[in-house]
């Protein structure tokens, strides 16, 4: 289980620093604003949007399949660790703007900049708080299989 | 999604690849059948040409054009299959289709070209002409051209032995200066352009100066990788070829104007062969090689005359062209930036980018641009280029230069002066500022600590201007006009920290399409700064002669040869004298550069409602009327293109082809499944079927009159009338009198009329559904602009509908209880407006771009539009009457300048199909003192944002929140100045004389039907004055918020205006409070749309008798709308006044007499925000308000 747990958390990983890497994007393009002439980024930046819109749901429902694992697995320090952000998902989700697909970004408002900013800033604790947990899952993986 | 769209979208591109192509048809030229007559916008021949593009960015180590242009070229070829498709569908559908009355198989859409197979050639003036000039450009092939084999498929070597034999004897020397690589010079870090460009410019001349190596320092290392495709073209010198050719020629300048000649030897053969058909008095045609050899750039003979089309571009080819490669990269990166759209509009419905205008717009580098082939396609329809070439005569090398070096500038002697002196530097200019820093008077007038408890007086007699920004004269004299153009702080602090202290929000109020008359600039190069794009201004400085440093990222820039030459006073070397900078507006009429496809056509849609409550309502009849007698002043050319249609449960389309002997309707009843019946003939030349459009008209009205249908399938209508209307793009304007009941988009009823009064809060201030703002985005992807027009007695989810409209940039009327009979305020209203609306300018598939001073940023806009990215708005139509508001936040301090400008560019196509730019430029001073923010405060500018940001947080969050906000804005703003500025331990509330009126506004604003609480308000109401918040100019909301209170009875013709006959009064203004509002006066209240005219109990007779007509104030009846005519000298002052007033509005107020003891009288006392009638606080009790919150 502790095998599945890690590859997941492998794919959880990577697909996150994807997606981070995207939202981390957002930064480039602001900074440049000043200097240059940034409108090839900006298009490219339209486009993130909406991979971020599909990217989002992915992301949630991975989390939430981690903290279904854990507890059928009986882990609940680590499921404890978990609920918080499951909790901020649900909520995120739930105060989305008014959608007709799935998606949590608007296209008319995700270039202000207050938006971009917390958009940005969400998406940097939550690398961190990944990166972290995911460290934190194969030390459990490597002490389960030592110990065994 | 329609494929038209995406030719037209494709042969856009291919305008970004012809700028490579033109320079080499000399007089061996081929022309290749690439581009067969009618190809212009057909797709096959840009599909063929398309491939050549993977190929083109071969001297540029980027990846990423490559890969983006092959991928729209698949994109494209799998367009081409979606367009035939569609063909197929469309055809398939009407096929079986029981409507399909229309006669018309033959293929859609043929007038806007987009059929690769419509062989004829399109009737009108302009698409004939441009496909004559494609023909004359060839593709990459031929072995003359100066550029294909350079860059592309020969080596270098092959090129410089190819320049010799193509123009025999290259000019040299004298024109080695205008070699742009100058321009990159002597940046201390720049590893990559520090060698070759002072290696550069010292071989091409010695007037590089030094002295403003310090602003460019970003251009070394600093430049990130998406510029990388540009970066390599300025002159690299290893990757590119520029260097080797140099060497190999012996001399810099020689390959430059080696190809420079070409050019504009190619020019006169255009000047030849297509000048005659456009009509221009093509003076000078010359055809020789030899000819150029002679005269510096081949533009003598025409140096006098306005004609110039052929030959003028050949100044504009010297400079321009001398940077080949910048080229290249640039049309790669408009290939790029193209691809990079049209993927991206594939990846989903809601995209917003189909044309990347912002490319054209900012993106490209048009200036840079060989400009010989959009010379002529600009040329044939434009026709008017107003600039002659330059004298002959003229020498450019360095001996011309006039001496500007700052050792010797007599700069020290007067401050004022700098535009009298030649080309004062930004040290200098900023000398001059700090010179000015103490202009006393005004600031100190405006820092006069204010009482607010003790004066009560607070109101101009006058409405308030708004403030001059602490300028020096002559930039005061040119900067923008603040109806315009207007900052919340005309002194922009120098940090964040420091607005943060002053406790004001920094934004701009711009009003950029009003109605003006301009200077229109017609060049062939739109001089812009290299890096970021910024059009010149009257506010950047002249280095010397030939270079000009941008105000806006302190790059310094060539200036082009054409612009040496002023126009206006027809001298030479006067850069400084050219209307570009003597405006802070102005207008140019932009190149095909500018354009993703051919300026599209006026085309209006009108989509009525119908229904049973439509007819009901009875506002078919005045709409048509309306429009039959406006019909011929729609603005438009011999190209406009109306169509019609109406929806109840079903939508009904009209067929208007010209021959018809009636209009034919057609009805499609599958609202879940909308397809258009007939492509080409619903949408018709207005000119062609006027006949049939009136005939229409007539007949609509009565056509509906037994209508007992009640469902209203908006949505569907609006679904028609995009794909309808996404081969063109347009305007479509939509009357809709109930919710929308059936269909896509059909809402419910979301209003408890018990919640109105509610203090608690305002629900469903946001849309139920996105359907309509995924169609607002779609449509403003296809350049199509939606304007509501709301009639309506009930609830009709204004917050959802308007969706439509506020995303593409449309325009939202709304007439609560519309009757035609029942409510004749409201009907003569609609009719004033209608009237305002049909006829008003507008501008289609524009953009609008603000760009500002270095280390300033744009954090939200406000307004009717798409926000395409950080700075760029995208807006499919721009009409007179709508403002935005923008945002702004200092990201970096600003104290390496005193000036901090803001430029917005909007890049619109007017309805004579011409591609234009307005530029407003607005300068305002940098200042490091709190004292000094303060003394420019601007108290309206400041409201009106203020009043955005309100309805933004209500929306957001919750209407008491956004209220709260509102009077902390206030608390902050008095304990700021009482802590900082204001050191005397006053008691009292205190607050700079500027800002004294902020707590009145304030008021206010929170008693407004947007923001009010406690007072019934219907939330469509309440909606629509949020939305017109957002939209309305400055000058009009402040009227709305704070509405002008007059005492009409005893004027005076002291101080009165003497406009042509006629003698204005001008009365003065009053506090907006009861006590002001006597029993024995006739008052006049001005609320921006409407005038209330108050007569009071004991009236003056005389007043009632000659202003209105009756003998006593029982006699006034209980509504009257209009004031007679009376020949008395007191009705021509009052009706001069009123005209007056009028005049300076956009749409027609409506004037109500009232009289005191009328039912009206609520209405008239709820705009005295002083008192306490509305809302919770009068405005004593508001001061003591924040007093408490303050301590």
């Amino acid at each position: 289980l502790l095998l599945l747990l890690y590859t997941n958390a492998y794919g959880l990983y990577h697909m996150i620093i994807a997606f981070d890497e995207l939202k981390t994007d957002y930064k480039n393009p602001i900074d440049q604003c000043n200097t240059l002439n940034p409108t090839v980024e900006k298009v490219k930046k339209i486009k993130r949007v909406k991979i971020a819109i599909k990217l989002v749901l992915p992301e949630y429902l991975i989390h939430f399949f981690f903290c279904v694992m854990f507890f059928c697995a009986a882990e609940w320090l680590t499921l404890s660790l978990n609920l918080p952000l499951l909790a901020y998902h649900v909520w995120r989700y739930m105060s989305r703007p008014v959608m007709s697909g799935p998606g949590l970004y608007d296209p008319t408002t995700i270039m202000n900049a207050d938006i971009l900013a917390f958009c940005q800033k969400e998406g940097w604790c939550k690398l961190a708080f990944y990166l972290l947990s995911f460290f934190y899952y194969l030390y459990g993986m490597i002490y389960v299989l030592v110990s065994s | 999604m329609s494929a038209p769209g995406f030719t037209n979208l494709n042969s856009s591109i291919s305008y970004g690849q012809n700028p490579a192509t033109p320079h080499r048809n000399g007089p061996a030229q081929t022309y290749q059948p690439m581009h067969p007559p009618t190809g212009c916008y057909g797709a096959p021949p840009q599909q063929q040409s398309y491939p050549t593009i993977p190929a083109h960015p071969a001297p540029v180590p980027s990846k990423a054009p490559i890969t983006n242009s092959a991928h729209s070229a698949n994109y494209y070829r799998s367009n081409h299959h979606q367009q035939q498709q569609q063909q197929h569908l469309s055809q398939h559908h009407v096929a079986p289709s029981p409507y399909s009355a229309s006669p018309s198989s033959a293929p859609p859409s043929q007038t806007y070209a987009t059929l690769p197979s419509s062989a004829p050639p399109p009737s009108n003036a302009h698409y004939s002409q441009q496909p004559l000039q494609q023909q004359h450009h060839p593709p990459y092939a031929p072995p003359g051209s100066y550029y294909g084999p350079q860059s592309y498929h020969a080596p270098p070597a092959q090129q410089s032995q190819q320049q010799p034999s193509l123009v025999p004897a290259p000019a040299v020397g004298p024109g080695a200066p205008v070699y742009p690589i100058v321009s990159y010079p002597s940046a201390p870090g720049s590893s990559q352009f520090g060698t070759l460009s002072s290696s550069q410019s010292a071989a091409a001349h010695g007037v590089m100066p030094t002295q403003m190596g310090a602003p460019l320092h970003q251009y070394g290392t600093t430049r990130p990788a998406s510029t990388a495709a540009v970066q390599p073209g300025y002159g690299v010198a290893p990757p590119s070829h520029l260097a080797p050719t140099v060497n190999g020629q012996g001399g810099t300048g020689h390959q430059h104007y080696d190809q420079s000649q070409p050019a504009s030897l190619s020019y006169d053969s255009y000047g030849d062969a297509d000048h005659p058909p456009s009509g221009t008095p093509s003076a000078s045609v010359h055809s020789s090689p030899g000819h150029h050899q002679g005269m510096q750039y081949g533009y003598a003979a025409n140096s006098g005359a306005s004609s110039a089309s052929a030959a003028t571009s050949g100044p504009a080819a010297a400079p321009s062209s001398s940077s080949s490669e910048d080229d290249d990269d640039d049309d790669d990166e408009e290939d790029e930036e193209a691809g990079g759209d049209t993927s991206s509009s594939s990846t989903g419905s809601a995209s917003p980018v189909p044309n990347s205008y912002d490319n054209l717009e900012g993106g490209s580098y048009p200036d840079s641009m060989p400009p010989s082939n959009h010379m002529t396609n600009q040329a044939a329809p434009y026709g008017n280029y107003g600039y002659p070439g330059m004298p002959p005569a003229y020498h450019q090398g360095p001996a011309a230069v006039t001496d500007s070096s700052p050792s010797h500038d007599p700069y020290g002697q007067s401050s004022y002066q700098q535009y009298s002196q030649p080309f004062p530097n930004m040290s200098q200019l900023s000398a001059a500022l700090g010179g000015l820093s103490g202009v006393p008077e005004l600031e100190v007038a405006a820092l006069r600590p204010v009482n607010l408890l003790q004066e009560r007086d607070l109101l101009p007699h006058r409405p308030l201007e708004a403030p001059e920004p602490n300028l020096s004269p002559d930039l005061k004299k040119v900067n923008c006009c603040p109806q315009s153009f207007r900052c919340t702080l005309t002194s922009i602090p120098q940090t964040q920290a420091l607005l943060t202290k002053a406790r004001l929000p920094l934004g701009l109020l711009l009003h950029p399409f009003r109605d003006l008359q301009l200077p229109v600039i017609t060049s062939n190069t739109i001089v812009r700064c290299r890096s970021c794009r910024t059009y010149i201004n009257p506010f950047v400085t002249f280095l010397d002669q030939r270079r000009w440093k941008c105000n806006l990222c302190y790059r310094v820039n060539d200036v082009p040869d054409e612009f040496m030459y002023n126009p206006v006073t027809r001298s030479y070397g006067e850069p400084h004298k050219r209307p570009e900078v003597q405006n802070a507006t102005v207008e140019f009429i932009a190149s095909s550069d500018y354009m993703l496809r051919p300026p599209q056509p006026a085309a209006y849609l009108f989509v009525l409602d119908v229904s049973h409550n439509a007819v009901e309502a009875g506002y078919l009849k005045y709409f048509c009327e309306s429009l039959m007698d406006n019909l011929d002043k729609l603005p438009g050319d011999t190209r406009t293109r109306v169509g019609f249609l109406t929806f109840d449960n079903t939508i009904h389309f009209y067929n208007l082809q010209e021959g018809l002997s009636q209009p034919q309707m057609l009805v499609v009843s599958d609202i879940d499944d909308i397809f258009i019946p007939s492509h080409d003939s619903l949408m018709v030349n207005l000119k062609e079927s006027k006949e049939l459009v009136k005939d229409l008209l007539t007949s609509l009205p009565g056509m509906f009159s037994e209508s007992k249908e009640t469902h209203s399938a908006l949505g569907p209508a609006l679904q028609a009338a995009f794909k309808l209307m996404t081969p063109t793009g347009g305007r479509v304007t939509v009357f809709q009198t109930q919710l929308p009941t059936i269909g896509a988009g059909s809402l419910q009823s979301r209003e408890d009329p018990n919640q109105r009064s509610s203090t608690k809060g305002v629900q469903h201030l946001g849309p139920a559904t996105d359907f309509y703002k995924k169609l607002a985005l779609d449509c403003s992807g296809q350049q199509i602009g939606v304007d509501l027009f709301l009639l309506s007695s009930q609830y009709t989810d204004l917050a959802s509908l308007s969706c439509i409209s506020k995303y593409s940039a449309g325009s939202i009327f709304y007439y609560p209880s519309f009757h035609c009979t029942q409510n004749p305020t409201q009907l003569e209203k609609f009719q004033k407006d209608l009237e305002r609306y049909l006829t008003r300018k507008i501008g289609f598939e524009a953009v609008m771009r603000i760009r500002c001073t270095k280390g300033l940023s744009i954090h939200t806009f406000h307004g009717n539009f798409f926000v395409r990215s950080t700075d760029l708005l995208s807006l499919a139509n721009v009409n007179p009457d709508s403002a935005f508001a923008v945002q702004m936040s200092i990201d970096d301090s600003l104290a390496d300048s005193s000036l901090a400008c803001f430029q917005a560019a909007l890049l619109y196509t007017s309805s004579k199909g011409k591609r234009r730019i307005r530029v407003h430029t607005l300068c305002l001073p940098v200042v490091n003192q709190l004292s000094d923010v303060y003394a420019g405060a601007d108290v309206q500018a400041i409201t009106c944002l203020l009043a955005d940001m309100a309805i933004d947080r209500s929306i957001t969050s919750s209407l008491s929140d956004a209220r709260d906000a509102l009077t902390n804005a206030v608390v902050d703003l008095m304990s700021a100045y009482k802590n900082n500025v204001c050191n005397l331990q006053q008691s009292g509330l205190v607050v700079a004389a500027s800002m004294r009126l902020f707590p009145v506004y304030i008021l206010s604003l929170l008693k407004q039907k947007a923001l009010r609480t406690g007072t019934s308000t219907r939330l469509d109401e309440r909606v629509f004055a949020m939305c017109e918040f957002k939209t309305q100019p400055l000058q009009q909301l402040m009227r709305m918020v704070h509405p002008d209170l007059y005492r009409l009875d005893d004027m005076s013709d002291q101080g009165a205006l003497h406009l042509n006959d006629t003698v204005v009064p001008q009365p003065h203004l009053l506090h907006l409070s009861a006590d002001r509002v006597t029993r024995d006066g006739a008052f006049l209240l001005d609320c921006g749309n409407v005038f209330y005219l108050w007569i009071g109990k004991s009236c003056d007779h005389l007043f009632i008798q000659d202003v209105l007509g009756f003998p006593d104030y029982a006699s006034i009846p209980a509504t009257m709308t209009h004031i007679p005519e009376l020949e008395t000298l007191l009705s021509e002052r009052v009706r001069a006044f009123l005209d007056w007033l009028q005049d300076k509005r956009a749409f027609s107020s409506t004037l109500t007499v009232m009289k005191d003891n009328s039912s009206a009288k609520a209405s008239f006392f709820q705009y005295l925000v002083e008192d306490r009638s509305e809302g919770p606080f009068s405005y004593n009790e508001f001061l003591q308000h924040i007093q408490q919150q303050m301590s």
